[in-house]
């Protein structure tokens, strides 16, 4: 469905984005992560064709941004950062302007507005202007006109950016529910969102992609990935964990809590023997998943 | 969906905007009430004792110079301001569109202010018998500058984020526009004058057109500037001739808004006169589009 090939853009000599390239299909919920002025949002104008890339293309669909910018714009539905509106309209005239444009009039108009509306729930603020919304609210109705069309193709950048808990989780609920054949992008800096709502991460930094695969993979690449976590609430001779072959590194990490580095799993029975053989009975023995700020971390700060 | 419906929804939206904010409603007063000021106190419209509404149109060069950039300033300074710009530029539509549904808004919005005007024009016809063709002329010529001078001020809007900024700019343009038609300004440049200034223009321009054919770098530029026109000074006999700087003032002087609309409001409706009108807002509205697509993204 998106086909990106040696994607750049230049902001007269400095490079935003750097031969990006990629390919996205129908059932992907892809969450661009990068810290900030990593190029996320630079991408995404690209994408959606706001911005002209300085080289490389954009295929929607297999319709070239560059040549047919009106086909390939009414495939994909879009929130900018920030979710811009027009600040004087009333919501419900907001949407139903954008709706006229995405081509819908008369019955079917309204009919859609009233769905809209009730699928990301802004029955109480319709007769509202735009500039007296709360940020959550006009971060919904931002939402509302991305998806007015049905659009193959959802673009959210920094959707959950500056709302509060609540709002966050339903704005992540709003993104699942709509996932279905459908392609989703969202930008974020928040890690716990790629896990929550994407089966895809991309990893953004300088403008180049490091990183592109799942979630898990991700977290596989975290150095605590399958580390022990252990507490103990007693004294311990450490030595003994250093010494196993599968175990890498022994960090203390607070007064009574350890993480050994390594093939956790693998290393488990040992350590467990190990113990017993000191006579220490552990409080809290596991594998670790990994750390996603970790590997976040090492990756973009190019540890 | 057409792109005539596009281009419509578009329009219906920039016009009800001026309605949300007391914008249009102010607009409308003051160009009322100065129009009535200028016309009536002014210029002695009463003692003239003459059946004619020359006076009143001849204020409107003036008055436009400041009301119509005041309604173009927000066209897409405010888009660019709150970010809406990126929201209108990646839905389903062409910036053409969008420019000209901005344009054709605020100019409806003149148009609407200029039509109220009607009692001045019944006024005229209750005191005495005057000629209706030249006072219809003298509508459409004003139509049109308004139309020029609100092409200008989109335009100007399009480069900046800040509105008083566009406004500012847009009024000293349109300015620039308007007193190069001034005759007693144009008395004003001596022969000489005149002469150097356009040896002055023709070596800018030659040395731009290399610049750009050769990507030199800038002090490449100035030096060829100042050679060429070194150069152009050391031989009198280019450029120099009393018909060339004729000329040069005639051309310059035909840009005028100002020569254009007086030509119209004397009566003469010359056809090439309302076209340079509409070449003017076209020029100026394509100039918008390329603005926008170069300046959309700062
Ligand atoms: N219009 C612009 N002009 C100049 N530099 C820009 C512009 N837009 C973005 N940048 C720069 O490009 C880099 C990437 O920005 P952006 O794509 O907004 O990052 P992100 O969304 O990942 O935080 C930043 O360093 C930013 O300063
Ligand atoms: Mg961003």
């Amino acid at each position: 469905m998106i086909n990106v090939s040696g994607l750049t853009r230049y902001f007269d000599s400095f490079c935003a984005v750097d031969q990006l390239s990629f390919d996205i299909k129908e059932g992907d919920i892809v969450g661009f992560l990068g810290p900030n002025g990593a190029g996320k949002s630079t991408t995404m104008k690209m994408l959606t064709g706001f911005l002209a890339p300085s080289s490389g293309s954009v295929l929607i669909d297999n319709i070239d941004m560059l040549s047919d910018p009106v086909a390939a714009k009414k495939l994909i539905g879009y929130l900018p950062e920030g979710a811009p509106g027009y600040d004087e309209m009333m919501v419900v005239d907001f949407l139903r302007f954008i709706g006229q444009i995405r081509g819908f009039s008369g019955d079917a108009l309204t009919q859609r507005v009233a769905e809209v509306i009730a699928e990301v729930q802004l029955q109480d603020v319709l007769y509202k202007r735009i500039d007296m919304l709360s940020k959550g609210f006009k971060r919904r109705v931002g939402i509302a006109q991305a998806i007015f069309h049905n659009p193959k193709i959802l673009i959210l950048d920094e959707p959950t950016d500056g709302l509060d808990p609540n709002q966050k989780h339903q704005v992540r609920q709003l993104i699942q529910g709509m996932s279905k054949d459908r392609i989703i992008i969202v930008s974020t800096h928040i890690l716990e969102e790629v896990t929550a709502v994407c089966n895809r991460a991309m990893i953004i930094a300088r403008g180049k992609k490091l990183f592109d695969g799942t979630p898990k993979e991700l977290l596989e690449k975290s150095k605590q990935h399958n580390a022990i976590a252990l507490t103990l609430d007693q004294a311990v001779d450490t030595s003994a964990f250093d010494a196993l072959p599968e175990i890498s590194e022994v960090m203390r990490t607070s007064d009574n809590e350890w993480l050994l580095i390594g093939d956790g799993p693998k290393a488990l029975h040992k350590v467990v023997d190990e113990l017993k053989k000191q006579s220490v009975q552990p409080l809290h023995l596991a594998i670790e998943q990994g750390q996603l700020d970790d590997v976040f971390r090492m990756m973009t700060e190019g540890k | 969906m057409s792109a005539k419906s596009v281009l419509l929804q578009l329009y219906k939206r920039e016009f009800l905007s001026y309605f949300s904010t007391p914008l249009a409603i102010v607009f409308i007063i003051i160009f009322l009430v100065l129009n009535g000021l200028f016309t009536f106190q002014l210029g002695n419209f009463y003692q003239r004792g003459q059946a004619e509404l020359d006076v009143f149109f001849s204020f409107h060069p003036w008055l436009y110079l400041f009301l119509m950039p005041a309604l173009a300033m927000g066209l897409w300074a405010e888009e660019r301001k709150s970010g809406t710009i990126e929201l209108l530029l990646t839905l389903p539509v062409t910036i053409w569109q969008v420019v000209l549904a901005k344009f054709l808004a605020a100019w409806s919005i003149a148009a609407i202010a200029l039509a109220l005007t009607f009692p001045i024009w019944m006024t005229v016809n209750y005191l005495g018998t005057p000629d209706n063709g030249i006072i219809l002329a003298g509508y459409i010529g004003s139509f049109l500058l308004a139309g020029a001078y609100l092409a200008v001020g989109a335009c100007i809007s399009a480069t900046t984020q800040n509105q008083v900024i566009a406004f500012i700019i847009s009024v000293v343009v349109c300015f620039i526009f308007l007193i190069i038609g001034f005759q007693p300004l144009l008395e004003l440049f001596s022969d000489t004058v005149v002469s150097v200034l356009l040896k002055l223009i023709v070596s800018i321009l030659v040395a731009s057109v290399v610049l750009l054919m050769t990507k030199k770098s800038v002090l490449f530029y100035f030096i060829s500037v100042l050679v060429l026109f070194v150069g152009l000074m050391l031989f009198p006999g280019i450029l120099g001739g009393e018909n060339i700087t004729q000329g040069f003032v005639d051309a310059i002087a035909s840009l005028s808004f100002l020569t254009h609309f007086d030509a119209i409001t004397k009566g003469v409706l010359d056809l090439r006169d309302a076209i340079y009108f509409i070449l003017s807002i076209a020029f100026w509205l394509l100039t918008s589009v390329i603005v926008i697509d170069i300046k959309k993204a700062d």
